[in-house]
């Protein structure tokens, strides 16, 4: 745990891992494949992630973390393998998994000749959550990421850090079983990049679980367990402290190197 | 049913919110009825023809009067040889020569049958044809036994003899800008319904927006409805201002029953926005939806009898107008405008649109993917 000293809030659910996996898992993957032609973007992930987790994919840019995000959310149609969310069949259930999910884009995907309220009206009906309701969320939600200013401006003349703030709260607005972030703070500075963590950690705390690919080392530290994918596979899956002492690193960082090192 | 409302208030503020958007609604149908409706005519109008008059006799003068009178014709008068008539009409300075020639008026009272010569710059079919008809009917009014002899210049357009005197009903006055301007109007709702909705979805596309609507449990049909119903209403909104331009500008009758009108226009909106989605459910870009969308627009205006008679194409193209919403619409907005037609006399047309409308629809709907 020495490494996360400047990390308050992370590992929340470290010590109650063991609790965690004791309930059956929200996301349930085995064999999983994902084929472009002959080119295999995903090749057999088998991994499980349990109620409350914040669950990180870690990977070089075209290791095949966002194919697996995108078929896990129903977006993309696996080629072949295993598929639960929520306890629904990734196949056949897929409009009933969307029901409890909450998805944020790599690219960001909000409407920006849309306010900002405009575009939380939009998918809170979409969602069917009553006037009453979203009316007393937007409050809550403007205040706490300091946007009430901007209610009604247009999202496009937002700073891209407002605007990642602004998608992740619209992505658990309608407090989703599990929420997929797919790399959610690229392009921002890393202050902004802590922020934006916190929001995470507040969201985590109220039970939701966190699916988040990242190809920072800084932000597979705040996960509590991470897969590490290379070329379509799963090569380690375990906590940071327990991925760092079997690789013998001081960070994730070490850890990643060592691990694109023995594949070399 | 309360998700389409708000995907319908979201398209709304989006489209009032795009400041070329105001314009194109707007200004479009204005200028396009003002420009078209006028441009797009086929009436005859100051036909140059020139009278070669060898014989100048009182008959010959009272017959270049009469063409003189027509508002159609703009007569020339001029003495000229054979190879100089050929020199004009070559330079396409005169567009008819009538040629009388020495010893007319005396072959008519002496043989009771005299010739008249009439070349006609025959390049443009269609003109040449009307032209022709329409000084044989000038002289035939004028004494039944003149035989008018033929010859169009470029010899593909045989002279035809026209002795019926037709009567002209639901358009007396053979107002071409009364047969153009409800056309006109089916080109307009066309353009603003199928190119408004198609690329509005396949925008979302572009720009990202459609993955965060695709992974909530959005139904397929409330998304494609929620495309069309805001460029339906603009669609009709435009059909409104074009037919207030008609009436103003052109005075046009309006002899059927606008509510009529307004259903059957729908029904059409609802079958090429249905087409123009299916197309842009298939398509990845706005670049490959107007390549498309462009392509059958074209081929579908010029099927539909716009410009020229269905009934004048070869019967397999009748045949292929089937599937050319443009040729319902075009037919049954001149009927309702012109004739007043009614629901009943068009019961034909509104079910063949309406099935192809549901099937093109269900097709939009399938073709739609939530997963790429």
């Amino acid at each position: 745990m020495a490494q996360n000293t400047k990390l308050t809030d992370s590992n929340h659910c470290q010590l109650s891992i063991v609790n965690c996996q004791l309930r059956a898992p929200i996301i349930e993957v085995k064999n999983l494949v994902k084929k472009f032609g002959r080119f295999v973007a995903d090749d057999h992930l088998t991994f499980d992630v349990y109620p409350g987790e914040i669950f990180g994919f870690l990977g070089a840019n075209g290791a095949g973390k966002t194919t697996a995000i995108r078929m896990i959310c129903g977006l993309l149609e696996p080629t072949s393998g295993e598929l639960k969310v929520a306890g629904f069949d990734g196949y056949h259930e897929r409009e009933k998994i969307k029901r409890n999910i909450g998805y944020m884009s790599q690219k960001f995907s909000l409407y920006e000749d849309l306010t900002v309220y405009e575009n939380i009206r939009l998918y809170a009906g979409i969602y069917g959550i009553s006037r009453k309701v979203r009316l007393e969320k937007t409050d809550e939600l403007l205040k706490k990421l300091n946007l009430e200013d901007s209610r009604d401006k247009l999202v496009g003349g937002l700073p891209l850090g407002w605007k990642q703030k602004l998608a992740f709260s619209l992505a658990v607005f309608h407090s989703p079983k599990v929420v997929f972030l797919d790399e959610p703070s690229g392009g921002v500075d890393p202050l902004t990049r802590r922020t934006f963590w916190d929001l995470i950690y507040e969201v985590a705390h109220q039970g939701i679980t966190i699916f988040v690919t990242t190809h920072y080392m800084d932000e597979a530290e705040y996960c509590d367990r991470v897969a590490i994918m290379s070329e379509g596979k799963i090569v380690a899956l375990d906590t940071p402290a327990a991925l760092k002492s079997e690789f013998q690193a001081d960070s994730m960082d070490g850890v990643f190197l060592k691990i694109a090192r023995n594949k070399e | 049913m309360r998700t389409i409302l708000y995907l319908l208030q979201k398209e709304f503020i989006q489209v009032f919110r795009n400041k070329a958007m105001l314009p194109i609604i707007f200004l479009m149908p204005v200028i396009q009825m003002l420009i078209l409706v006028y441009a797009a005519t086929m009436e005859m109008k100051s036909v140059n023809i020139t009278v070669v008059d060898l014989d100048l006799s009182e008959t010959t003068t009272r017959l270049t009067a009469k063409f003189e009178a027509s508002t159609f014709f703009h007569v020339t008068r001029a003495q000229l040889s054979p190879a100089e008539t050929d020199k004009i009409l070559l330079k396409g300075s005169t567009d008819v020569v009538v040629t009388f020639p020495q010893g007319f008026e005396r072959d008519l009272k002496r043989k009771d049958e005299a010739s008249v010569q009439i070349l006609v710059d025959a390049i443009n079919g269609s003109a040449a044809e009307l032209s022709n008809a329409y000084l044989q009917t000038v002289i035939g009014s004028y004494n039944q036994k003149i035989r008018a002899e033929m010859m169009g210049v470029p010899k593909f357009n045989p002279p035809q003899q026209i002795a019926a005197i037709p009567a002209y009903w639901y358009n007396p006055e053979l107002n071409f800008k009364f047969y153009m301007a409800p056309g006109i109007l089916v080109i307009l709702v066309t353009v603003i319904g199928l190119f408004l909705s198609s690329l509005n979805l396949v925008r979302e596309k572009e720009m990202g927006t459609i993955e965060q609507l695709n992974v909530t449990p959005i139904k397929k049909y409330h998304f494609i409805i929620g495309k069309m119903i805001p460029f339906l209403i603009i669609a009709l909104l435009d059909l409104t201002f074009g037919l207030l331009v008609a009436k103003v500008v052109f005075a046009l009758p309006f002899r059927g029953n606008i509510l009529t009108l307004y259903v059957f226009t729908s029904v059409y909106l609802f079958l090429v926005m249905s087409i123009g989605l299916f197309v842009s459910a298939i398509s990845d870009t706005q670049q490959q939806v107007l390549f498309v969308s462009f392509f059958f627009l074209i081929v579908f205006i010029i099927m539909s009898g716009l410009f020229t008679p269905v009934e004048s194409m070869p019967v397999w193209a009748q045949k292929l107008d089937i599937i050319n919403p443009l040729y319902y619409l075009i037919r049954i907005i001149r009927n309702v405008v012109l004739k007043g037609s009614g629901l009943l006399d068009m019961t034909r047309e509104l079910i063949s649109m309406s099935v192809y409308g549901l099937i093109m629809f269900s097709l939009a709907v399938w073709r739609y993917r939530k997963t790429v």
